[in-house]
C-alpha cells in the first residue's frame, strides 16, 4: 500500500508558481492592449444628496468610450444591489445601487463608472465629471448611530437595521440570584481584511455563441455568475463565471456582487470589446468593506468558582452603511461569544446600526474575535474580582468531553442550532498552559519586576463554528492518460487547496498525488456551488471530493474486475495501477481503464484501439450498461446537518516599556483543534497568517475616520497594517485532534481560527503587566500612554 | 491611483537638465521617486513634467574630506549606508539612515531627495539641522549653497526655486572627542517616526535635533541642562502636535524620554571616536 497523504505535511503545489511570481490574477488575465479600462467615481462626502451629475466634458476626451451613472442604468441593474441573506428580525435591511441614485451614504459609494483605453485616461475623465452635491450631516461611530439626532437612511428611524434577541432563559433573574456579578462595558473598533489584491473583474461578451464570459477575484465564482445572469438579463447558462488565482480574500471577497462585477459585464456587452476592472488600494479602503465594529455591554452573575450562572451581553453593531451581507456578523458574535464555556443562563441581544461609513461584510473570524473578545474579558473580570487564577476559573466553566454533542440552545449563522459536536477543551487547556509556561509566569514576572520591567500573560479560548452548508460538490475525472483532474466549485484564495484536496484524491484512488490536478472556482467544471467563507473549504469540499473519488473509484473497481475476470474484493490501486492482490502481473493501469469505461467507434490513437467495438464488450449487452454512463467520472455532494465547531487556546506573553508604553510580544503560544489534520503544514500556516493578522487587529490597525466620516488612514502608510517586523519571531503551535463525527474525514475547518483570540488574549496581557483594565481594543502606545495616566495612584 | 498626464524628461548633462526645468515653471525633478511617485499617482501633485535626473551620473557621488561629507544627488540611502568613510567621519548620518524607511525603498530614495523633500518626519532633514549642514543648488542662473537653517520652510516646503536642482549635501564632519546619539519612536519598523532625536555632545556643549515633533526640523540647546532636566527643557521649546497615531500629549511624552536617552548616549559617546 501506498503511504496515507492525509496528515502529511505535503509540500504545497501552489508555491513553485506564487514564489516565483508566476500566479494569474485578474489583473493578469486579458492583458492585450485592445482590454478596455475601466475607473469609478467615488462619492468624495460621507452623506449628500446628489443634485446633478454633469458628463458632458469626458466625452471628448480621446480614449473614452462611455460613462454611465444611474440614470443610465435600466431594469433589475437600476434597482438596487441584492440583499445576499435576508433575515426576519432584519426588518430594516438595506443595499446600495451599482451606481448611487440620488444619495450617497459613504465617502467611496460609487457615482459614476468610466471606460476608456486605459486606466490612466479612465481617472483623466472621472476628474472631468462634475457632481453637485447637497452635502448632509454624516453618522459616524456607534455613538452617534445609537444618539440618532441624524439618520443614515430617512426611513430607517433610530438607524436601527436589526435588533435581536436569543436566549435560554431569564439571564438577569439568575444574574440577580448569583452570589457575585460583575458588569462590563467594552469597545471593539473597525478593520478589515486588506488582501494583497484588492477587487477586480475582467468580461468578455461574446456575440457568436451569446455567451458572457466574467473573471472576478470572489469567494463565490457560482453567486457572482447567478447575480450577473439576473441583473443582466441572461440565462444562467449564458454566463461562465472563472476566479483564477486570488491574491487573499479573508472575507471581504464574499460579499458579491460589488458594483463592478456587474458594471464590467454590462459594459462589456454594450461596448462589444474586453472591460477590465483592477481596484486600487486607496479604493479598496474606501470602498470594499471592513469589520469588528462593535460596543458591548455584559452583565454576568457568578458562583465563588466563578462558575457561570447568569450571563447577560448586550451590543451594538456599526454596520456602516448598507447590510448587503445581512445580519451574519452580529448573529456569529452573539452565538459564538460563548466558546467553551456552558453558562446556565444565557441571553444576547444586539441592535444592528447604520453609519455613514463603509458597510461592514464579514472579515475572518466574522464576529467571532468580538465575541471572543466579550466572553474572555468577562472571565479575566471573574478572576479578578475572585483572586483567582484565569486558567482555573476557565476550566470551571468548560463543557467536558464527554457532554458532547453539546446543544447550546440557540440559533447560529446558518439557521441551524448550535449544537456542538465533538471537542477537549480540558486537554487543551493543559498543553496550553505548558506550551507557554503558565503555572512558571508568576516568578518570572517578579524576576522581571525587581529589573524594572513589566510583563504580562493573557490567555484565550475560544470554540469556531466551521464547514457550514448548504453544500458543495466535486467532479473527479481520470483521463485516458491516467491523470486525474478534480473540479470542485468553491473558490481559492492561497489556502492550498490544489494540494489538501489532491492529497484527499492520491490516498482514495491509490493515485500518485503528483498526477491529481484540482481546479476551483471555475463554473465551467463545476457550477454548483456555494464558497469559500466560515472555514468551510476543506471541510465541504474535502468531503464531497472525498465521496467523488470513491464513486470514481467504485467504477474503476467495477471496470477493472470485468477486465481482469477477477472480484472487486481481491483489487488493489497502487500509483494508478490496478491489481490482483497476490499476483501482481495481473493488472491495468488507470489510462487504460479509463479508455475501456468508454466505448469507442473510432480509433483516434494507439491506445484508443483497445475500446472501439471490435475489440471489448459482450456483443450480447449494450455497450453502456444500463444505470452507467461512459468516461471513468465521479461526482457526488456534502451537505451536512450542520457546522462542525473547532476550538483552540492562544496564550502571550508580552512587555510593555514604563517610558514609552511600546508593546512587545515576548511569547505567542497557540493549541489548535481542528479534527483530524489533512496537511499540519496547511494549518500551521493558517495559524500563523491568523496570528499575522490578529497582531494588527489588537495593536496596529484601526479605520480612522474623522468626524465627517473622512477615512484619513487609506493607505499602507497609514493603516499600520504589521511588517514581519511586528510579529512573533516564533509561534509555538501544539495541536490536538478531535475527530468530527459529522463527516468522513472526521476534519473541522482551520482558516479563521488564528485571529479569533488576538484581541482577547492581548488585552489580558497588556492588562497583567499593567495592572490597568483593558476595555477596548486595539490599543496603541499613545492609547496606553493615557490610561496610565488615568490609572496614576 | 494613476498620475495624471505629464512630459517627461531625461537628460544625460546637468545643463541640460537645468536648461529643461528652467523652460518649464511647473516641471518637477524626480529622484529616487520614493516620495513623489506616490504623490503623483494619488495626483496630489500633478506636475507639467518630470525632469529625470537618474541619467547625471556626474551627481552619484560620494566624497569625504577632512572637514565635509559630501554625498552626490543621485547617492541612494542604501549607498550612503554602507560607505565606512561617511560612517568614519560622520557617524550620525549612519546612524539616522538606518532608520530611514526600509532596504527597498533605501536602494531607490536619494539621501539628497529626502533633504529637498523637507519632511520634518524625515530624519536627514534633522541631521542636517543639527550639524549645520548646507546644500548645493544649481539653475542656469548659476549655483549656490543654502544652509539647513535656511533651507526648511515648511512642511514638504524647501526653499529651492522651482528651476534650482540640489547638485549635493555637506554634511560636517564630526569634530575631534564629540559625541552623537539617535534614536526613534515609530509604530512599525522603517515607518516614518511618532518622534526622533539625534543629539550631538562637543564639549561642553550638547544639541538635540527632533524628528516628526515640528513642521520644520527643529534644533535645541540643551547646554548646561543636567541629566533629568533634559527632557523638559527640550519641550518647553517646542509644541508637539497630534495625529491618528499620537497625541500630543503622547508624543510630549516621546520627545521627554527620548531626549534623556539619547543626549545621555551622546555624552556617553563622546571621546570614544
Ligand atoms: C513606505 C515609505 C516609507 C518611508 N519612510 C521614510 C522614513 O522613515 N524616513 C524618511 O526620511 N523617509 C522615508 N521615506 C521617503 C524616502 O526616504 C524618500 O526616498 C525620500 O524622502 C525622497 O527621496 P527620493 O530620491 O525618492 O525623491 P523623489 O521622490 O524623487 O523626490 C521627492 C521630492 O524632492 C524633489 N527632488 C528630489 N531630488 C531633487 C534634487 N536633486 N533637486 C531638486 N529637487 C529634488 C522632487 O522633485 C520631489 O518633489 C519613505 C518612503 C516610503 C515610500
Amino acid at each position: 500500500m501506498t503511504t496515507k497523504l492525509m496528515g502529511q505535511g505535503v509540500q504545497r503545489v501552489e508555491d513553485q508558481r506564487f514564489l516565483r511570481g508566476q500566479g494569474r490574477y485578474v489583473d493578469d488575465v486579458a492583458v492585450d492592449p485592445a482590454t478596455l479600462h475601466a475607473a469609478v467615481l467615488r462619492s468624495p462626502h460621507a452623506h449628500a444628496r446628489i443634485v446633478d451629475i454633469d458628463v458632458d466634458a469626458v466625452l471628448d476626451l480621446e480614449g473614452v468610450h462611455a460613462v454611465w451613472t444611474h440614470d443610465d442604468l435600466t431594469g433589475p441593474m437600476a434597482e438596487p444591489l441584492p440583499l445576499l441573506i435576508p433575515h426576519p428580525t432584519l426588518t430594516h435591511g438595506r443595499t446600495q445601487y451599482a451606481l448611487a441614485k440620488d444619495e450617497v451614504n459613504y465617502a467611496g459609494e460609487a457615482v459614476a463608472f468610466v471606460v476608456a483605453d486605459d486606466r490612466y485616461v479612465a481617472e483623466d475623465a472621472l476628474d472631468a465629471i462634475r457632481v453637485t452635491y447637497d452635502v448632509l450631516p454624516p453618522v459616524v461611530g456607534i455613538d452617534a448611530a445609537r444618539a440618532a439626532d441624524q439618520l443614515v437612511h430617512d426611513d430607517v428611524p433610530g438607524n436601527i437595521g436589526a435588533r435581536m434577541e436569543q436566549s435560554t432563559g431569564d439571564a438577569q433573574a439568575a444574574i440577580a440570584q448569583a452570589p457575585h456579578r460583575l458588569a462590563l462595558d467594552l469597545t471593539v473598533e473597525r478593520s478589515a481584511c486588506t488582501p494583497m489584491e484588492g477587487r477586480g473583474t475582467v468580461a468578455r461578451w461574446d456575440p457568436d455563441t451569446n455567451r458572457m464570459q466574467v473573471w472576478t477575484s470572489t469567494q463565490s465564482s457560482t453567486g457572482v455568475r447567478a447575480v450577473v445572469a439576473v441583473k443582466l438579463g441572461l440565462d444562467l447558462g449564458q454566463v461562465d463565471v472563472i476566479t483564477p488565482d486570488v491574491g487573499g480574500g479573508f472575507g471581504v471577497k464574499i460579499n458579491h456582487p460589488w458594483p463592478e462585477e456587474l458594471l464590467v459585464p454590462l459594459a462589456a456587452r454594450a461596448l462589444g470589446r474586453t472591460v477590465k476592472f483592477t481596484e486600487d488600494r486607496r479604493e479598496h479602503f474606501i470602498s470594499s468593506a471592513h469589520e469588528r465594529g462593535q460596543v458591548q455591554h455584559i452583565e454576568v452573575g457568578f458562583d465563588d468558582d466563578g462558575r457561570l450562572l447568569g450571563l447577560d451581553v448586550e451590543f451594538w453593531h456599526d454596520h456602516g452603511a448598507y447590510t448587503p451581507y445581512g445580519l451574519i456578523v452580529p448573529i456569529i458574535t452573539s452565538t459564538q461569544l460563548l466558546g467553551p464555556y456552558k453558562p446556565e443562563v444565557y441571553r444576547v441581544v444586539f441592535e444592528s446600526l447604520y453609519t455613514n461609513t463603509v458597510m461592514v461584510t464579514p472579515y475572518r473570524g466574522a464576529g467571532r474575535p468580538q465575541g471572543c473578545f466579550a466572553m474572555e474579558r468577562t472571565m479575566d473580570a471573574i478572576a479578578a474580582y475572585l483572586g483567582k487564577d484565569r486558567a482555573e476559573v476557565r476550566a470551571s466553566n468548560f463543557i467536558q468531553p464527554d457532554e458532547f454533542p453539546f446543544d447550546q440552545g440557540l440559533i447560529f449563522q446558518d439557521g441551524r442550532e448550535l449544537e456542538y459536536d465533538s471537542g477537549d477543551y480540558p486537554a487543551s487547556l493543559e498543553k496550553i498552559k505548558a506550551l507557554v509556561g503558565w503555572d512558571e509566569f508568576p516568578a518570572f514576572q517578579k524576576e522581571m519586576a525587581a529589573l524594572g520591567r513589566k510583563v504580562g500573560i493573557g490567555l484565550a479560548c475560544y470554540v469556531e463554528g466551521t464547514g457550514v452548508g448548504p453544500y458543495e460538490g466535486a467532479h473527479v475525472h481520470i483521463e485516458t492518460t491516467g491523470k486525474v483532474k478534480v473540479a470542485t466549485g468553491l473558490t481559492t484564495q492561497g489556502q492550498g487547496h490544489a494540494t489538501v484536496f489532491a492529497q484527499l484524491v492520491a490516498d482514495e484512488l491509490g493515485v500518485k498525488f503528483e498526477d491529481v490536478e484540482v481546479v476551483t472556482g471555475d463554473t465551467r467544471r463545476m457550477p454548483y456551488a456555494v464558497g469559500t467563507f466560515a472555514s468551510r473549504a476543506a471541510v465541504m469540499s474535502g468531503s464531497a471530493i472525498h465521496l467523488a473519488a470513491k464513486r470514481a473509484k467504485e467504477k474503476v473497481l467495477k471496470i477493472a474486475a470485468d477486465a481482469l475476470e477477477a472480484s472487486e474484493d481481491d483489487l488493489q490501486i497502487v500509483d494508478g495501477v490496478v491489481s490482483v492482490k497476490g499476483s501482481p502481473g495481473t493488472s491495468l493501469d488507470l489510462g487504460t481503464i479509463s479508455v475501456l469505461s468508454n466505448p469507442l467507434r473510432y480509433a483516434f490513437d494507439e491506445a484508443s484501439k483497445a475500446a472501439t467495438q471490435f475489440s471489448v464488450g459482450d456483443p450480447g449487452k449494450p455497450p453502456v450498461p444500463e444505470d452507467e454512463e461512459p468516461g471513468l467520472e465521479g461526482r457526488d455532494f456534502y451537505s451536512p446537518e450542520r457546522a462542525t465547531f473547532a476550538s483552540g487556546m492562544h496564550a502571550v506573553i508580552v512587555e510593555t516599556d514604563p517610558d514609552t508604553a511600546e508593546i512587545k510580544i515576548l511569547k505567542y503560544a497557540v493549541v489548535h483543534d481542528c479534527g483530524r489534520l489533512i496537511n499540519p503544514m496547511i494549518v500551521e500556516g493558517q495559524i500563523h497568517g491568523g496570528v499575522a493578522q490578529g497582531v494588527g487587529g489588537a495593536l496596529y490597525e484601526r479605520m480612522a475616520y474623522d468626524e465627517d466620516g473622512q477615512l484619513q488612514n487609506a493607505s499602507f502608510m497609514d493603516f499600520l497594517m504589521p511588517y514581519v517586523t511586528e510579529i512573533p519571531d516564533g509561534i509555538d503551535i501544539d495541536h490536538l485532534e478531535t475527530p468530527s463525527p459529522l463527516n468522513p474525514l472526521g476534519i473541522k475547518g482551520a482558516g479563521e481560527a488564528g485571529v479569533i483570540p488576538s484581541a482577547a488574549v492581548f488585552a489580558a496581557a497588556i492588562e497583567d503587566a499593567e495592572r490597568i483594565p483593558i476595555t477596548a481594543m486595539p490599543i496603541s502606545p499613545s492609547e496606553l500612554f493615557h490610561l496610565r495616566q488615568e490609572h496614576q495612584p | 491611483m494613476k498620475p495624471a498626464p505629464f512630459a517627461y524628461h531625461r537628460p544625460s548633462t546637468l545643463d541640460e537638465a537645468l536648461a529643461t526645468l528652467a523652460a518649464d515653471p511647473h516641471a518637477k525633478v524626480l529622484a529616487g521617486g520614493q516620495s513623489l511617485v506616490p504623490l503623483l499617482s494619488m495626483r496630489l501633485a500633478q506636475p507639467s513634467a518630470l525632469v529625470d535626473i537618474n541619467g547625471l551620473a556626474e551627481l552619484d557621488t560620494i566624497l569625504v574630506d577632512q572637514s565635509v561629507v559630501r554625498i552626490g544627488a543621485l547617492a541612494r540611502h542604501a549607498d550612503v549606508l554602507a560607505n565606512p568613510a561617511v560612517r568614519r567621519a560622520q557617524p550620525l548620518v549612519a546612524l539616522a539612515l538606518s532608520h530611514v524607511a526600509h532596504a527597498t525603498i533605501r536602494n531607490r530614495g536619494t539621501t539628497v531627495g529626502s533633504l529637498v523633500h523637507a519632511d520634518a518626519a524625515a530624519e536627514m532633514p534633522v541631521v542636517l539641522t543639527l550639524l549645520g549642514g548646507s546644500v548645493r543648488v544649481a539653475s542656469v542662473r548659476g549655483q549656490r549653497d543654502i544652509p539647513a537653517a535656511e533651507l526648511f520652510l515648511g512642511p514638504l516646503e524647501s526653499s529651492l526655486a522651482p528651476d534650482e536642482i540640489a547638485v549635493s549635501a555637506d554634511f560636517p564632519v564630526l569634530p575631534t572627542g564629540a559625541g552623537v546619539a539617535f534614536e526613534e519612536v515609530a509604530r512599525r519598523h522603517g515607518d516614518y517616526a511618532l518622534c526622533g532625536v539625534a543629539a550631538v555632545a562637543d564639549g561642553d556643549t550638547i544639541r538635540a535635533g527632533f524628528v516628526s515633533v515640528s513642521d520644520v526640523p527643529t534644533v535645541v540647546d540643551l547646554t548646561g541642562v543636567p541629566a533629568g532636566e533634559r527632557g523638559e527643557a527640550a519641550l518647553a521649546q517646542l509644541e508637539p502636535q497630534a495625529d491618528i497615531h499620537a497625541t500630543a500629549a503622547y508624543r510630549s511624552q516621546l520627545v521627554r524620554v527620548l531626549t534623556e536617552r539619547v543626549v545621555e548616549s551622546a555624552v556617553q559617546d563622546r571621546g570614544v571616536a
